[in-house]
C-alpha cells in the first residue's frame, strides 16, 4: 500500500479532493453556516464579506450555503446516474462479449444507436421526454453511460474468455453466470474502475448543463447549475458572486474526478504509464 | 475505396433505424395528450378526436411509426406546438446563425489546438508543456455556460469592449457580426479545445520519435522545415478524424451557448423548445443532429482511410 501510495502520487491528490468534497455533501448540515433555502431580503445582493463569505443572492440567501447543499445534489446525481450505466452497461458488454453471435449483434448495434446522439443532447432530449424532474436527469444520465461501460466490458471479455484460466474452468464445468462473474468480471474491473471515476465528472458537469437549461434541479432546492442560470439576469449589474460560487463548485468538483481517474488509469494500467 | 464506403453506408442502414425508433419513443414518451397541446382552448371531445384521428394519434404505435418515418423522409418534420410553423422550415432558417458560430468555434479550437500543441510536443515536459497540459485539463472541467458568462462579465459588463449577446448577419453588418460572434464562438470553441490539444500533442509526440525524421535533420534540414514540412503533415492525419469528432461537440456546446448569448439559432431553438413543451421541434433537432453526427463520422472515417493508405478498406 505504502508503495502503491509512494509511485502514484496524482491518485492520492485526487482522492483527497473527492473525499472532502464526499464529506462536504455528507456533512452539508452541519457545514453550511445558513439555511440554503431561507431568505432574508433586507441582506440581498451582499458581495463577500466576514458574515457570508460568498455574498448574498437577490433574495438574502447565503450563496456559500447553496453551494455547500447544491454539493449533495450533485454527487448524489453522479453516483446514481453511474451506478446506473454501470449495471446496464457492464451487462451487457458481459452478455455480448462472453455469448457472442446474435446477442452481441442485437447489442452492439443498440449501443451503436445510443452513440450516434451526441451525450448532452440525448440527455437533454430523455429529461425534456420524461419531464424536468432530478430523478429523470439522473436517468438521463445514466443511460448516455451506457454504451461506454459495455464497449470496453465487451473489448476486455472478447481478449479474456480465449485465455487458458477460462478455458481450465470451462472443462471443469463451471456454470456460464459463476464463470461471467467470478472468473471474468474481476478482470475487467481495473478498467471499469477508471471508467466510472471519468464517467462521474462527466455526470456533475452533465446535470449541472441540464439544471442550468431547467430540465433538472427544479428552484428551491440548492444546485450548481440553476444556481448559475438564476444568476445570469444580475451578471451586467457585475453581481458576480452569485455565479461564481456554484461555477467554482462545478468545476472543482469536475476537476477532482477527471484528475482522479486520469491518475488510477495510469496507475492500474503499466502500459500507459510506459507510452505516456 | 467504393466498396469501403458502400459497406459503410450499409452498416450505417440498422444504426440509423434504431437511432429513428428511439426518437419517435421518446416523442411518446413525452407527459401530457399532443392533441391537448396542439388543440389549445379547444376542449370539444369530438374536434379533439377528430383531429386525433387527422394526426394518426387513434392508430398503434407501429403503423404511427410508419407514418411518422414516410413523412420524415420526405423533410416533413410536424409543426411546431407552439408558432404551427414546419418544423423542417423554422430549423432551416435558424442554421445559417448555427454554421457561422460552428465554423468559427472549430477554427478557433482546431487553430489553436494546433500551434499550443505542436510547441507543447517539441517542448514535452518542460514548462512550457505543464502549463497547456494543466490548462488543456482545466478547460474540460470548465463548464462552457459558466465560461460564456466569465467572458460576458469581463468583456462586456467590465472592460465594455464587446457586446454581451444577439446576432447581426453577416451579409448585413460584418464588423457588427464579427465583434457579436467573438464571445460565443470562444465560449463553443472551449468545448472541444481541450481533446485536440491532446489529440494533436499525442500525434506530434508520436511523428517526432519516427527515425524519417533524424535522417531530415541528418542530411542538413533546418529544424522549422523538419517540423512543419515533414512532422506536422504527417501528425495532422489523426487530427483530421477530430473535425468530424467535432460536429458532437458543437450541436450540444451550441445548445447552451446560443441560449447564453441570445443566439438565434438551432440551439436556441432548442431550448426554446424545451421550456416550451415543444416536443415535436426538440424531437427533430435531436433526429437531426443525431444524423448529421452519424454522417460526418462517416466522411472522417473515410477521409481518415483515403488519407492514410495503412488502414484497410475490409
Amino acid at each position: 500500500m505504502r508503495y502503491f501510495i509512494r509511485r502514484n502520487p496524482r491518485v492520492i491528490i485526487g482522492g483527497v479532493l473527492v473525499v472532502i468534497l464526499l464529506g462536504l455533501a455528507l456533512f452539508a448540515p452541519l457545514i453550511a453556516p445558513y439555511d440554503p433555502i431561507a431568505q432574508d431580503i433586507a441582506r440581498n445582493l451582499e458581495p463577500p464579506g466576514p458574515d457570508h463569505w460568498l455574498g448574498t443572492d437577490d433574495l438574502g440567501r447565503d450563496v456559500l450555503s447553496r453551494v455547500i447543499w447544491g454539493s449533495r445534489i450533485s454527487l448524489s446525481v453522479g453516483v446514481i446516474s453511474v451506478s446506473i450505466g454501470f449495471l446496464v452497461g457492464v451487462s451487457v458488454g458481459l452478455a455480448a462479449g462472453y455469448l457472442g453471435g446474435l446477442v452481441d449483434l442485437i447489442a452492439m448495434r443498440a449501443i451503436d444507436a445510443l452513440l450516434a446522439f451526441p451525450a448532452l443532447l440525448l440527455a437533454i432530449s430523455i429529461t425534456a421526454a420524461l419531464g424536468p424532474q432530478i430523478q429523470n436527469a439522473m436517468i438521463a444520465i445514466g443511460v448516455v453511460a451506457i454504451p461506454a461501460y459495455t464497449r470496453l466490458t465487451r473489448g476486455q471479455v472478447l481478449s479474456i474468455r480465449e485465455r487458458e484460466f477460462i478455458t481450465a474452468a470451462r472443462t471443469i464445468g463451471v456454470p456460464t453466470l459463476r464463470l461471467v462473474l467470478r472468473h471474468i468480471f474481476p478482470n475487467v474491473s481495473n478498467a471499469l474502475i477508471v471508467q466510472a471515476t471519468l464517467a462521474t465528472a462527466f455526470a456533475i458537469l452533465a446535470e449541472a448543463a441540464l439544471s442550468f437549461l431547467g430540465l433538472g434541479t427544479q428552484v428551491p432546492t440548492p444546485s450548481w447549475g440553476l444556481d448559475i442560470n438564476y444568476s445570469q439576469r444580475y451578471l451586467m449589474n457585475l453581481k458576480w458572486w452569485m455565479s461564481a460560487g456554484p461555477g467554482i463548485a462545478i468545476f472543482t468538483a469536475v476537476f477532482a474526478f477527471n484528475f482522479l481517474g486520469d491518475a488510477l488509469r495510469d496507475a492500474l494500467d503499466p502500459r500507459l504509464r510506459r507510452s505516456a | 475505396m467504393g466498396r469501403y464506403i458502400l459497406r459503410r453506408l450499409v452498416l450505417m442502414i440498422p444504426v440509423a433505424f434504431l437511432v429513428t425508433v428511439i426518437v419517435f419513443t421518446l416523442i411518446r414518451l413525452a407527459p401530457g395528450d399532443p392533441v391537448l397541446a396542439y388543440a389549445g382552448e379547444e376542449k370539444d371531445p369530438a374536434s379533439l378526436e377528430a383531429l386525433r384521428h387527422e394526426y394518426g394519434l387513434d392508430q398503434p404505435y407501429y403503423a404511427q411509426y410508419v407514418s411518422w418515418i414516410g413523412h420524415a423522409l420526405q423533410g416533413d418534420l410536424g409543426r411546431s406546438i407552439r408558432t404551427r410553423q414546419r418544423v423542417a422550415e423554422a430549423i432551416v432558417e435558424r442554421l445559417p446563425a448555427t454554421l457561422m458560430l460552428g465554423s468559427a468555434a472549430l477554427l478557433i479550437s482546431i487553430s489553436v489546438a494546433l500551434v499550443v500543441g505542436t510547441v507543447s510536443a517539441l517542448n514535452r515536459n518542460k514548462p512550457i508543456d505543464l502549463i497547456a497540459t494543466a490548462a488543456a485539463l482545466g478547460t474540460v472541467s470548465l463548464p462552457n455556460f459558466f465560461l460564456g458568462l466569465l467572458l460576458i462579465l469581463v468583456f462586456a459588463a467590465l472592460l465594455r469592449v464587446l457586446p454581451p449577446g444577439g446576432y447581426t448577419p453577416l451579409a448585413n453588418d460584418p464588423g457588427d457580426a464579427l465583434r457579436r460572434l467573438i464571445l460565443p464562438a470562444i465560449t463553443l470553441a472551449s468545448a472541444s479545445l481541450a481533446v485536440n490539444l491532446r489529440q494533436v500533442r499525442s500525434s506530434m509526440l508520436d511523428v517526432l520519435a519516427q527515425e524519417y525524421l533524424r535522417t531530415a535533420r541528418a542530411k542538413g534540414l533546418g529544424e522549422p522545415a523538419v517540423v512543419l514540412r515533414h512532422a506536422l503533415k504527417n501528425a495532422l492525419i489523426p487530427v483530421v478524424t477530430l473535425i468530424g469528432l467535432q460536429v458532437g461537440a458543437i450541436i450540444e456546446g451550441a445548445i447552451i451557448t446560443e441560449s447564453i448569448f441570445f443566439w438565434p439559432g438551432v440551439g436556441k431553438l432548442a431550448v426554446d423548445s424545451i421550456a416550451g413543451r415543444d416536443y415535436p421541434v426538440v424531437q427533430a433537432i435531436v433526429l437531426v443532429s443525431a444524423l448529421s453526427f452519424m454522417f460526418a463520422t462517416l466522411v472522417v472515417d473515410v477521409i481518415y482511410a483515403w488519407l492514410d493508405p495503412r488502414i484497410s478498406y475490409g
